[in-house]
């Protein structure tokens, strides 16, 4: 499925000379939200070419940017279909947008309305201006859950590099062969990483630490807490495997609750450096711990 | 952000009071309210807050503004860390 819509100048409604322009990327879910929101309403829509990707990881990347807004401007021709010199950009574009040159460049200028499309209709109709809310970010519940089915796919897709070795590993004891050790093992890396890729972002702001692999660790280490608690019971499970199944979860958790940093709008580069400067050995060491469990216990323990 | 910090003192944001201008360009682009005018001066309200996107330093008409602007995904930088060793995953379906 393609999630590219053509770059371009778009009519909403029936827009004239003096209706406002709005500006957004050509990731057809960026595109629908924009028609959605300004739905009758006369609008202009200029969609700029950022290869399908969104607004605020084309402004990181420059393709959102004074270049391609400048050129678009140019090959639609806005000015001579509008009679004003002005387009309306979402904020989270202004990574990659540099007013002063797009004046100099296109003569048009720049207005950053909003964060979310959603105040959109009412920066039109306050006459193009933003309260203080419409300007400052918020990361809600729902905001947090809207991309957890991207994380939870990106999670599942370790499933052949990871889960599986790792459950083919585990499903050994003592030199024989259980496929209800391996089955285990896959459900239990399952739950480890719904509680990195769900769990924790559902969870984030009541969690300890700064850093999201320490919340990750921790959300991880009290499910598999919970699933140790549930296995100890069979006496086939010994006290080595429990242990293994600790560590290996709390490091699963935490490596995707880390991965969570790309998803939340307010880590910073620097940031997550340090993160990973700290935190993916700490990972490599506990994880190594576990399998070297596992792979004892799967020969003679 | 209400109710979100990330990491303290790591952020590489930083203003020239001394070349600022005063045009509010700077208040207008940050997402997080890092920046406030006094006096017809930008001011930083918070460091600690800055995502380091990159956008006032983009817009200051006089580079008053410095940092390592980028995006704060590890994926990302892992990503990138792999490329280096010319090991490339499959990321077709990605918005980012």
């Amino acid at each position: 499925m393609s999630y590219i819509v053509p770059p371009g100048l778009y009519a909403i409604g029936e827009p004239e000379h003096d209706s406002p322009v709005v500006v957004t990327a050509n990731y057809k879910m960026s595109y629908d939200l924009v028609r959605r929101t300004m739905a009758g309403r006369d609008v202009w829509l200029l969609v700029l070419e950022t290869y399908g990707i969104n607004v605020w990881c084309a402004a990181g990347k420059g393709t959102f940017g004074t270049g391609e807004l400048v050129r678009r401007i140019e090959t639609t021709g806005l000015s001579r279909i509008v009679s004003h010199r002005r387009v309306i950009l979402p904020v989270m574009g202004a990574s990659g947008v540099k007013v002063i040159d797009v004046k100099q460049r296109a003569g048009f200028e720049v207005l950053f309305a909003t964060l979310r499309i959603d105040d959109l209709p009412e920066y039109l109709d306050n006459g193009m201006s933003a309260t203080r809310e419409m300007r400052e970010l918020t990361f809600s519940l729902s905001e947090r859950l809207v991309l957890a089915p991207v994380e939870i796919i990106g999670g599942m897709k370790s499933f052949p590099l990871a889960g599986l070795p790792l459950a083919l590993l585990a499903a050994f004891s003592s030199g024989s062969f259980s496929i209800n050790r391996f089955a285990v093992a896959l459900i239990l890396y399952l739950i480890a990483v719904l509680s990195g890729t769900l769990l924790t972002p559902l969870l984030l702001p009541l969690l300890p630490g700064r850093m999201f692999a320490v919340k990750g660790a921790v959300t991880g280490c009290a499910c598999s807490l919970a699933c140790a608690v549930i296995l100890g019971r069979s006496p086939a499970v010994g006290p080595v495997d429990l242990a293994a199944v600790i560590l290996m979860m709390t490091v699963v958790s935490s490596f995707y609750a880390m991965n969570y940093t790309g998803s939340t709008p307010f880590t910073s580069p620097s940031g997550v450096r340090r993160e990973m400067q700290l935190a993916l050995p700490a990972m490599a060491v506990t994880g190594g711990i576990a399998i070297i469990l596992l792979a004892a216990r799967a020969v003679f323990l | 952000m209400k109710g979100f910090v990330y990491l303290p003192d790591v952020v590489t944001l930083e203003l020239d009071q001394e070349a600022c201008i005063g045009c509010g360009i700077c208040p207008a682009v940050c997402p997080h309210r890092i920046f406030e005018m006094r006096d017809s001066k930008a001011f930083i309200r918070n460091r600690d807050e800055c995502m380091e996107c990159g956008a006032c330093a983009l817009n200051c008409p006089v580079r008053a503004i410095r940092v390592d602007a980028g995006v704060g995904c590890a994926s990302g930088m892992i990503n990138t860390w792999l490329a280096g060793f010319n090991i490339r995953l499959r990321n077709d379906d990605s918005c980012c």
